[in-house]
């Protein structure tokens, strides 16, 4: 039993059949890969998710809970946060408060009319938030306007924020897509630590196969709107099924 | 009290001001040409800080979150009325008629966000402005008995007043505070000045400190922090396990609140209200204050308020022979030529120099006046650094 | 039956103004993604259009008319316009008494001039910037335009009568085989809704069968792809812009024999129009010309006395609580494309 059970998942948008019948399981602590090729229903299945779309058929049950019908704030308060492709952050709030608010969100909940307080009272949280930064060796940026942050930072950032509220399962949506060599590698070596210091879940869809490849403990290859087939990376690696379907034409191009 | 230095220093200047606006705004004595433009009579003073109270209560919604009500107008109403029916019928004291309305424009507020929040954007503008023009038109027409239609309301002498003894022979109920009556003023003369400290204005003073200083609260809290994220990002916020409609409505509740108290100030100042107080132009200039004076810096709403209530009266003051005399040194072409460029901006045409005004400011100066003052400042000091914690409005990405 | 028709007729003036202000917002905002506050303004700027063109062509100059004397025995002063030196006197009044319907034509060139100068001197620094901040910049300027113009004009109503041959009443219902005196209608009315059908008829005509239009029509689509395919949209974008200036004015210019125009005029409507936009649906121009018409008729059925009775006040703000439960139920409008700024 794992700690993300998808079953007989389908979606249709108009005439359009996105997702078929999908069945996934992500085992808890794992680092799981779903590639495809585009418009294999990567993004649907997603945010079939994190709530953003609700699936026609099928039932996704989170650590024994069904997810289905619930708002995005719901579900990450389960646990499941979610990295985007395009990072998303407060970009008109400090660093040091982009951390904040996710503290906030893991103490206090979905809502909490904290009017009168001031944030420097706040002790418990700052350390957290300020410990968190240190993880993400962005400590010296605290003060920093976080729109004005490079596009490695600001992934950094993202990621920081989803760990600190310290969810069991993260989601991430091509966390490298558009980034140089460098910054990829980085953002690698920063999932792997993170999968080897947290007892947490990872759930990563992805196109560019050396990151795949790199950290992915399973693989699931999603193709036309179902799994193709799911194994290990070595095994994926040598299926022919996967290379005529995926591997052999864009093994170049990613 | 909770704030740090900064925020107390604000907050003791603009208490300074307040307790010297007499004098701040009687800059000419008494009997020059330009004493017209003195300022410092009990009525106007109190009408800034009055406004100010709304434009600060606007603040906390459009600036910190960003939604832009273009109704509040119909709080300041709802306030106004409630406080008039304290009045009338359970005592002429001002405490349980500005209590009154700051909770009625509280409750009508909570109804309105709770529908209008369902959309964000332009959606809810124009959704705030219908329900501030149906409450208009409602005030005006169906709902007479309560509000007084076009007449308006005013606590006459036979009202029942329960808490209020009767009034003797003659005597006309006048808004007090515990006996203290509002339009009580002191006149104070020195040498060709003279002075005017009012009762109602120091009340009303002393009502916007302790708003303002809510404000400063609410801009440092946790809450304030989660509004200024409700502006910057939603869809981060929603995936950050936060539920933005809750903290935007506590916004809209609070500011309507706002706009609610300045509504009883001003029954409680002047006894007397009228449906144009709902009026969507009403709307808009709570929107012009605040973006002039500078939508979520703390100060840029009491600026803003300050500002277009004051250019307001000297603006409106001058007339054609004030522009002949104070051109009167040129030669005459020029002197006329003068006078007829300026003229259309004086005087009545007030309102065309705020509109010019106030495009400009959006046009160049989003930030309002105190980006302009920032910027000022930066001129003449270059070695500060330009990284100031971004608590000021900032442009937001798109 | 025929309450029921002389309510739609009643409706269909109201209608058509909101239908035509509505169309050019929708258009606005479809092409170019901005709000436009400042379009009641050009409303109101094209019924003074109107207002300029009669006062032009009644100049006058002063002769002194020999045959006639004034109570003093003197000769006397009459006024002359100069039409009558140009046309003679029997031409110049006609010319002096279609003021209005003229002013189309002296309207067209003012009403666009102002849409291109408005688009490229300010709305097209807005594009980028956030719907608030257009919002608040148009704002400003429907003030100052207004403002303007009530300098100019002062702050009454001026009287601009409809020519002769439209002015009074005709019997609708007798017409239909109704009991005489039931459904009595102005002629000008039905005019300004016939005007309007055109108007209307031709925008949509314009954008259906021209070039020019189907290029507008797949940039409200997909602006970065027409983009792409070099095509020069803001160009259009900016014509599109004067056309949609044009008929507002249009629609001001002939308004105002029904009502007097003043300089809040365009404010007045423009807070109706743009619930008529969102019920209509943001970018969808049919929608916006039904939902005109649809809440001008609805309007002038609150206003009936048997529905006053029963829900007093209600033809105040019956347009508000359609949008209000439309903005809740329907958040793209009766005719908006899904997605397109539902939320």
């Amino acid at each position: 039993m794992g700690i993300l059970e998808v079953k007989n998942v389908g979606k249709r948008f108009g005439g359009l059949q996105a997702l078929g019948d999908v069945n996934l399981s992500i085992a808890e602590n794992s680092v799981h890969a779903i590639i495809g090729p585009n418009g294999a229903g990567k993004s649907t299945l997603l945010n079939c998710l994190v709530g953003k779309l609700i699936p026609d058929t099928g039932s996704v049950m989170f650590d024994g809970q069904s997810v289905l019908g619930r708002k995005p704030y719901e579900i990450n308060q389960m646990g499941i946060s979610r990295v985007f492709q395009t990072p998303e952050i407060f970009a008109d709030l400090s660093v040091m408060e982009n951390m904040m608010i996710p503290c906030f969100a893991k103490r206090d909940g979905a809502f909490q009319l904290n009017a009168i307080s001031s944030i420097p009272s706040q002790r418990d949280m700052i350390e957290r938030a300020e410990h968190m930064l240190e993880d993400m060796n962005m400590a010296d940026k605290r003060e920093m306007h976080a729109g004005s942050l490079s596009r490695g930072d600001k992934r950094r950032l993202e990621i920081g924020m989803c760990l600190s509220q310290e969810p069991r399962l993260l989601l991430l949506d091509e966390p490298t897509a558009g980034m140089a060599r460098a910054d990829t590698n980085n953002t690698i070596d920063l999932l792997k630590q993170i999968s080897e210091d947290r007892d947490i879940t990872i759930a990563i869809i992805e196109h560019d196969m050396h990151v795949v490849f790199s950290l992915a403990e399973r693989i699931t290859v999603l193709a036309q709107g179902t799994p193709l087939v799911e194994d290990t990376p070595d095994n994926i690696k040598g299926n022919p099924k996967v290379r005529e379907a995926y591997l052999g034409e864009t093994q170049d191009a990613a | 009290m909770g704030l740090n230095k900064k925020d107390v220093t604000l907050l003791i200047i603009v208490a300074i001001l307040c307790l010297f606006a007499p004098f701040i705004l009687n800059p000419f004595p008494e009997g020059s040409a330009m004493a017209q433009f003195n300022a410092g009579y009990p009525d106007l003073m109190q009408r800034l800080v009055i406004f100010g109270i709304f434009a600060i209560g606007f603040n906390i919604l459009f600036g910190l979150t960003g939604y832009l009500s273009f109704g509040h107008a119909a709080f300041l109403g709802v306030g106004s009325y409630a406080a008039i029916w304290m009045m009338k019928l359970l005592t002429m004291n001002v405490i349980p008629a500005i209590i009154i309305s700051v909770l009625v424009a509280g409750l009508f507020s909570l109804l309105v966000g709770w529908i209008s929040l369902r959309r964000s954007g332009i959606y809810f503008s124009i959704l705030t402005l219908a329900f501030a023009q149906m409450s208009y038109s409602l005030a005006y027409s169906v709902l007479t008995p309560i509000t007084g239609g076009e007449t308006g309301l005013q606590p006459k002498v036979n009202d029942p007043r329960i808490l209020d003894g009767a009034l003797a022979a003659g005597e006309t109920p006048r808004a007090n505070l515990f006996g203290l009556q509002m339009n009580e003023s002191y006149e104070m003369a020195v040498g060709g000045w003279v002075f005017t400290f009012n009762a109602g204005y120091y009340m009303a003073a002393v009502v916007m400190l302790i708003a303002f200083y809510i404000s400063i609260r609410i801009f440092r809290s946790p809450f304030g922090m989660m509004l200024r994220a409700v502006k910057s990002n939603q869809q981060r916020l929603n995936y950050t396990g936060l539920n933005a409609k809750p903290y935007t409505l506590a916004a809209f509740v609070i500011s309507g609140m706002y706009a609610g108290l300045a509504g009883g100030l001003l029954v409680a100042m002047d006894t007397q209200v009228g449906a144009e107080r709902m009026f969507w132009t009403a709307s808009g200039e709570v929107v012009l204050m605040t973006i002039l004076g500078g939508a979520g810096t703390l100060i840029g709403p009491v600026l803003g308020a300050g500002f277009i209530k004051y250019m307001e009266n000297i603006v409106s003051k001058i007339n054609k022979s004030i522009l002949e005399q104070w051109f009167a040194f040129m030669p005459d072409g020029i002197e006329d030529l003068l006078i007829t460029l300026v003229y259309p901006f004086i005087g009545k045409g007030w309102h065309l120099t705020l509109g010019i005004l106030f495009m400009l400011v959006v046009i160049f100066l989003p930030g309002g006046l105190v980006e302009g003052g920032q910027r000022v400042g930066r001129l003449f000091k270059r070695k500060k650094p330009a990284d100031d914690k971004p608590d000021g409005r900032t442009t937001p990405a798109e | 039956m025929d309450a029921i028709i002389l309510q739609i007729l009643n409706g269909l003036d109201k209608g058509s103004a909101y239908a035509l202000i509505a169309l050019g917002l929708t258009l606005i905002f479809g092409t170019l993604g901005v709000v436009n506050f400042a379009h009641g303004a050009l409303f109101m700027i094209g019924a003074f259009c109107a207002v300029t063109l009669s006062r032009i062509l009644t100049i006058s100059h002063t002769v002194i008319d020999e045959t006639k004397t004034d109570f003093l025995g003197n000769p006397l002063k009459v006024d002359v316009p100069y039409l009558y030196d140009i046309f003679g006197q029997a031409t110049g009044d006609v010319i002096i008494d279609w003021a209005v319907p003229i002013s189309i034509l002296f309207a067209i060139p003012v009403m666009v001039g102002i849409g291109f100068a408005m688009e490229r001197g300010l709305i097209k620094h807005f594009y980028k910037r956030p719907h608030a901040d257009q919002i608040l910049v148009t704002f400003g300027l429907a003030i100052v335009l207004q403002e303007i113009i009530k300098y100019f004009y002062g702050a009454n109503p001026i009287p601009t009568p409809a020519p002769d041959a439209f002015r009074g009443s005709f019997d609708f219902g007798a017409m239909l085989g109704f009991d005489p005196n039931t459904i009595i209608y102005p002629y000008w009315r039905l005019v300004y809704f016939a005007f309007a059908a055109v108007i209307i008829g031709a925008v949509f005509a314009f954008l259906q069968f021209t070039t020019f239009g189907m290029v507008v029509r797949a940039g409200m689509a997909d602006r970065e792809t027409v983009g792409l395919l070099g095509i020069n949209i803001d160009k259009r974008f900016t014509i599109m812009f004067g056309i949609a200036a044009a008929v507002a004015g249009l629609a001001g210019v002939m308004y105002t024999p029904i009502n007097s125009p003043n300089y809040h005029m365009g404010m007045d409507f423009l807070v109706l129009s743009f619930v008529v936009v969102v019920v209509g649906g943001m970018g969808s121009l049919s929608g916006a010309v039904l939902a005109g018409f649809l809440l001008g008729i609805l309007e002038s059925f609150a206003s009936m006395a048997i529905v006053l009775e029963t829900l007093p006040g209600i033809n105040q703000i019956i347009i508000y609580l359609v949008a209000i439960i439309i903005l809740l139920t329907r958040p793209r409008g009766l005719m908006g494309r899904k997605g397109v700024m539902e939320d």
